[in-house]
């Protein structure tokens, strides 16, 4: 049997990776759907519940929004790793010859795609309770969001993957993954908030501070995950 | 370039204040079957987790040669490690083929389809099985795909977690005499097993573990099953 010279090279490998998660995720749409309704129903409560003058509260839309994507996120993060720990797969992935941070790359690819597509569901939702109007902030709205979902990801497939065999990881994945958000949803609700003020200026202060702690997150997971998933 | 030798070298392994191995000192050569024998909590999993590269070594080290040469413990090495675990290490939620071509993709195969599909074919798993989710499969279907996940690069270090679990009869033999060819292909085979009536057959080398350490080492052409079975008394129990 033949092998390829430099057939696992990384962008085929995170590819590869992605695409079987994507495809996994397609066939039970379990993570998807629990996700979504979960964003939903937290966006629809608190339309009821910040309300002045007979009218939904707009200010609380930043938070609003952010709240229903990292908490569906992290709902979404632990089943997405349940399932490789099920058949223990994970331990397949690093036991191939596929470079260890394609293995991280895809997985963090496939998270970022759920939480979009949760914020794709939350935030018209959003908008629609909220009645708010963007216009033209709606792209760059777009842009945050995104922003805010792959820094969610990196930082998430990292720790999700090292609890992986922890007994106790559903109650410890929030309680370490949340201190490390704090500055992605704080950035996150701020550029949110100036869009809905129209305030572009601060909007790409805040964008740009996202954008900034991508890279950072991408730079330390790619340095510690081979690390933190070998036992 | 296949490996020709695998040296562990005073392995040790400790989970927090837990003592897996110590000092276990161990030599596996190209064309054998290692039978890894030992009572539960021996460790035995953790040695054949440390030489898959998937478990750090508290301390000693593990040498991988391929001629006369020691191989970096890098990606590339790993294409040379075949694992069959206690877990299948396959996604519930691919059929066998689709299983097969995605770890066949990683490793790098040619032809993943026809690999996934030769692979299936060596290890009984039929036409229609294969088309199914493998959350559907029973226990031995289940080993069979996994075995055939751990043969999907052509190893050359055959690690193997209890492969006779959930085998049929059938299942069992064939799995022996996959065994024998991977030794006479010049396959480094160590197999993790209390099955010894199914291994003895094509067994060369017998190491016995004993609560983290090497209580035997023997290096012979054949072993039958009542001599297996008495070191195992003599040195495990």
């Amino acid at each position: 049997m033949v092998t390829q010279g430099h057939a696992t090279g990384f962008l085929r490998t995170a590819s590869a990776v992605a695409a079987k998660d994507l495809r996994v995720e397609l066939r039970s749409r379990e993570v998807v759907y629990t996700m979504t309704f979960f964003a939903a129903v937290i966006v629809v409560v608190f339309s009821f519940a910040f309300v002045k003058d007979q009218k939904a509260l707009v200010e609380a839309v930043p938070g609003v929004a952010w709240a229903a994507v990292i908490f569906a996120g992290t709902i979404g993060l632990g089943r997405a790793f349940d399932r490789e720990r099920e058949g223990d797969t994970m331990r397949a992935l690093l036991l191939t010859p596929a470079p260890r941070l394609a293995v991280f790359a895809g997985k963090t690819v496939a998270i970022t795609a759920l939480v979009v597509a949760v914020e794709v569901v939350a935030l018209p939702l959003c908008l629609l309770f909220f009645n708010v109007d963007l216009g033209a902030a709606v792209l760059h709205l777009a842009l945050v969001l995104v922003l805010g979902a792959i820094g969610f990801a990196v930082v998430g497939t990292v720790f999700a993957a090292m609890l992986l065999r922890v007994r106790s990881r559903d109650v410890l994945l929030p309680v370490v993954l949340y201190p490390i958000l704090v500055p992605m949803i704080m950035a996150g609700t701020k550029a949110t908030g100036a869009l809905l003020a129209g305030a572009g200026g601060e909007a790409w202060f805040w964008t740009q501070f996202l954008a900034a702690y991508d890279a950072v997150f991408v730079i330390v997971a790619l340095w510690t995950f081979e690390a933190l998933v070998i036992e | 370039m296949a490996l020709s030798r695998v040296a562990v070298r005073k392995v040790g392994k400790r989970f927090g204040p837990y003592r897996a191995l110590a000092g276990v000192d161990v030599e596996l050569a190209a064309g054998e079957v290692c039978a890894l024998l030992g009572p539960n909590g021996a460790g035995k999993s953790t040695l054949l987790g440390i030489l898959s590269t998937l478990v750090r070594p508290s301390s000693g080290e593990i040498a991988y040669v391929e001629g006369d040469r020691p191989r970096a413990l890098d990606d590339r090495l790993r294409r040379e490690i075949g694992l069959l675990a206690h877990a299948s290490l396959c996604y519930g939620e691919l059929t066998a083929v689709e299983n097969l071509v995605f770890f066949a993709r990683l490793y790098g195969v040619t032809d993943p389809q026809g690999r996934a599909h030769a692979l299936l074919d060596e290890v009984g798993l039929d036409a229609r099985a294969r088309e199914r989710a493998a959350r559907t499969y029973s226990r031995g279907m289940l080993q069979r795909l996994a075995l055939a996940r751990a043969l999907v690069a052509g190893p050359s270090l055959l690690l193997l977690d209890e492969p006779f679990t959930g085998l049929d009869r059938g299942g069992a033999l064939a799995l022996g005499q996959r065994l024998g060819q991977a030794r006479a292909e010049g396959a480094i085979v160590l197999v993790v097993t209390h099955d010894l009536e199914a291994i003895a057959a094509v067994t060369d080398h017998v190491v016995v573990l004993r609560r983290g350490q090497l209580a035997h080492v023997e290096k012979r052409r054949g072993f039958g099953y009542d001599e297996l079975r008495d070191l195992y008394h003599r040195h495990a129990d």
